[in-house]
């Protein structure tokens, strides 16, 4: 493979160095993320979490872990630098892009430190791209404070019903309203639109709930622009899991299965749009 | 009121709704003791369509007795319930559909596989009866064919083809698109299909006539015929009467009528029986002689039938205003009598013959109504009695 011709005394001054050989493992799901321009990488021991906010009140966040890749190094503990997150999805399609069987792009990502820039080394049948991406100064990503050990509500489907709701949803209301109940409706997602209201149910007792825990009746209201970015995760995942916490902060999580059958997740963070009385 | 339907009439109802949408952009819903009627109407109410389904295509039909409801609501957010029809089919296992008077609100409930349950309060306005008057049986010229003949027929004219003129003699018809000018005809592509009547399951002329009406509004019937496989009736008569295009099984009828374009020397020409044969060439057709046939239009001006009805140039420049002879109770709201610029074509089109709110006649059953007054009428002309 041309890329491990790069010589031993170059690597030695990365503090990062991640190979793939199959760079859509990390485009595919760095496209669900795809909001804003920027994020931030957080490379650990655990691997890769890209995050990306919006307005203070969204985040999204793509788990990658150090498993999924070839080879992973990192020299220090915690690396954190910002990246133009559409020039990198660029660099990462730069052969096209293409899911013709046989054809894929090799990656190597390498890093070497504060100020430098991400260099990509991508190679698809025998020619080599380098990309330089120049890093920014990371903005320190909010902490939502979500535990586990504060969840209300928690239940987990199937995305294939979900999908199916989504891509229905009335675009012409401003917000999406979400109801956890352990009584009737269980599940419910409403829209107030310019021709009324709908609502889309799932009962507890359906197959594509495969965990039901909700404690006490919970709607909250989030504005439909800062979750719609959400269907694109939603569309590459299998199952999805929605949690909201007792502030009504949501929290959506979906399980991708990448090319090679691996599991990656991807995470939304939602604030409510204010404290609604139930009706 | 409590309608429900199941299984497949679910998608059936979803493709009445988009069809009625290539009509109008608001639906009528008026749940009468014979049916439920969905009917639209276009801006300048040169076409209409009403889907009447009998309450057998209910597996419940329940409306209060003295029920005098009628609404209209945009189509847009009805066609949204019906959004994916393949979804439909497949995950769709009952639609309820339930009035909520306080709230004015209409319901559509979808129980879907999975338990999912999909519920959609729509808001309506009330609205006064729309109803046409057109009476199919007393129609020169009926046409019954099988949807695919008709969608393989029209499949050959670009979408963004306004007007089409069929044409008629005892034995063919002629489908063409219809140019307007006179000189765009010299550089416009003219493509005209003949149908033998041998391909329709009934074929009966009584007189040749020639209509043009709006293609647009025809697909929107031939996309809710082909999906349901029933066949497509045709009812005409001289140039400015409407056609009706219908299709009808044991639990639904679907009426799309359709003005024509009016000219008055079509009227003083038109004919009846004898007088046709002369005005069309040696009808090679007969012997099925293609080569004839196509030697037929290069050499000649006029090719085949297609210019035969028309007199010359005049039909062009002579069009004038819809003739007076119309009444329209101006009962609906939004009663529209400025054209909408935007489409042209449609200001030459008579509009169509109105009727008050009728007796719960059904819509089955379409006698024409004696007199009406006529509330509006072209000084120059005097108004014709019904």
């Amino acid at each position: 493979m041309p890329l491990s011709t790069q010589s031993q005394s170059q690597d030695e001054q990365y503090v990062l160095v991640a190979n793939l050989d199959n760079a859509r493992n990390l485009s595919n799901i760095l496209k669900a993320i795809t909001c804003k321009d920027h994020a931030v990488f957080t490379a650990t021991a655990n691997g890769l979490k890209v995050t990306v906010e919006d307005c203070k009140c969204m985040q999204a966040n793509a788990f990658i872990q150090a498993d999924i890749f070839q080879e992973y190094t990192l020299k220090e503990d915690m690396v954190i630098f910002q990246i133009n997150l559409t020039v990198l999805l660029d660099c990462l399609n730069i052969f096209g892009g293409s899911t013709a069987a046989g054809a894929s792009t090799a990656l190597r990502m390498c890093y070497m430190g504060h100020g430098h820039p991400l260099t990509l080394f991508l190679e698809e049948g025998g020619v080599v791209t380098v990309c330089k991406i120049n890093t920014q100064e990371p903005e320190d990503p909010i902490d939502f404070e979500f535990s586990s050990s504060n969840v209300t509500n928690k239940v987990i489907l199937q995305s294939e019903s979900l999908k199916e709701a989504f891509s229905e949803l009335d675009m012409t209301s401003e917000v999406l309203q979400i109801t956890m109940s352990p009584s009737q409706p269980y599940f419910r997602l409403s829209t107030f639109g310019n021709s009324g209201n709908a609502h889309y149910d799932y009962s507890k007792d359906s197959d594509m709930m495969e965990l039901f825990q909700c404690n006490k009746t919970q709607t909250n209201r989030y504005k439909m622009s800062l979750l719609k970015p959400s269907t694109k995760a939603l569309a590459i995942s299998c199952k999805v899991s929605v949690r909201t916490d007792s502030r009504g902060l949501l929290s959506l999580q979906y399980l991708v299965r990448n090319d090679n059958g691996q599991i990656c997740f991807v995470e939304y963070f939602c604030c409510p749009d204010e404290e609604v009385e139930e009706e | 009121m409590q309608c429900v339907v199941t299984g497949g009439n679910v998608k059936v109802l979803g493709k009445a709704i988009h069809s009625l949408s290539r009509i109008g952009d608001e639906l009528y819903v008026e749940p009468q003791e014979d049916g439920l009627a969905l009917r639209s109407v276009n801006s300048s109410r040169s076409a209409y369509a009403c889907f009447l389904f009998a309450p057998l295509f209910f597996s419940r039909y329940s409306i209060p007795t003295g029920l005098n409801f009628r609404c209209k609501m945009a189509i847009k957010s009805v066609q949204s319930v019906f959004k994916s029809l393949p979804t439909l089919e497949k995950t769709v296992e009952k639609c309820h559909i339930g009035l909520n008077e306080q709230k004015d609100r209409l319901t559509f409930t979808l129980h879907c596989k999975h338990g999912l349950l999909k519920t959609h309060n729509l808001s309506y306005q009330d609205s006064e009866s729309l109803e046409a008057v057109f009476d199919k049986n007393s129609c020169a010229n009926v046409f019954k064919a099988q949807p695919r003949v008709l969608v393989d027929t029209v499949v050959h004219f670009p979408s963004s083809l306004e007007e089409v003129t069929v044409t008629v003699s005892d034995e063919r018809m002629w489908v063409r698109n219809h140019v307007e000018d006179e000189a765009e005809r010299s550089k416009a592509m003219l493509t005209e299909l003949c149908l033998a009547a041998d391909e329709f399951d009934h074929f009966a002329v009584k007189a040749h006539y020639s209509i043009t009406f709006c293609l647009k509004e025809f697909r929107g019937l031939l996309l809710f015929a082909e999906s349901t496989g029933l066949p497509v009736s045709m009812y005409f008569d001289e140039p400015g009467s409407p056609v009706v295009l219908s299709v009808t099984d044991s639990v639904l009828e679907g009426n799309f009528v359709l003005a024509t374009l009016s000219d008055d020397r079509d009227l003083q020409k038109s004919n009846k029986g004898g007088d046709a044969d002369q005005s069309h060439p040696p009808d090679d057709f007969m012997n099925d002689d293609m080569d004839a046939y196509l030697i037929a239009m290069d050499t000649s001006a006029a090719p085949g039938p297609s210019t035969a009805d028309l007199p010359p140039p005049s039909l062009a420049t002579s069009r004038k205003p819809p003739a007076p002879n119309y009444r329209t109770r101006t009962h609906s709201d939004e009663e529209e009598d400025d054209d909408d610029p935007e489409r042209p074509p449609d200001k030459k089109f008579r509009s169509l013959f109105f009727g008050s709110v009728l007796p719960p006649s059904s819509q089955m059953n379409t006698q024409p109504l004696p007199t009406q007054e006529v509330l509006a009428s072209d000084s120059e002309d005097e108004a014709e009695a019904e």
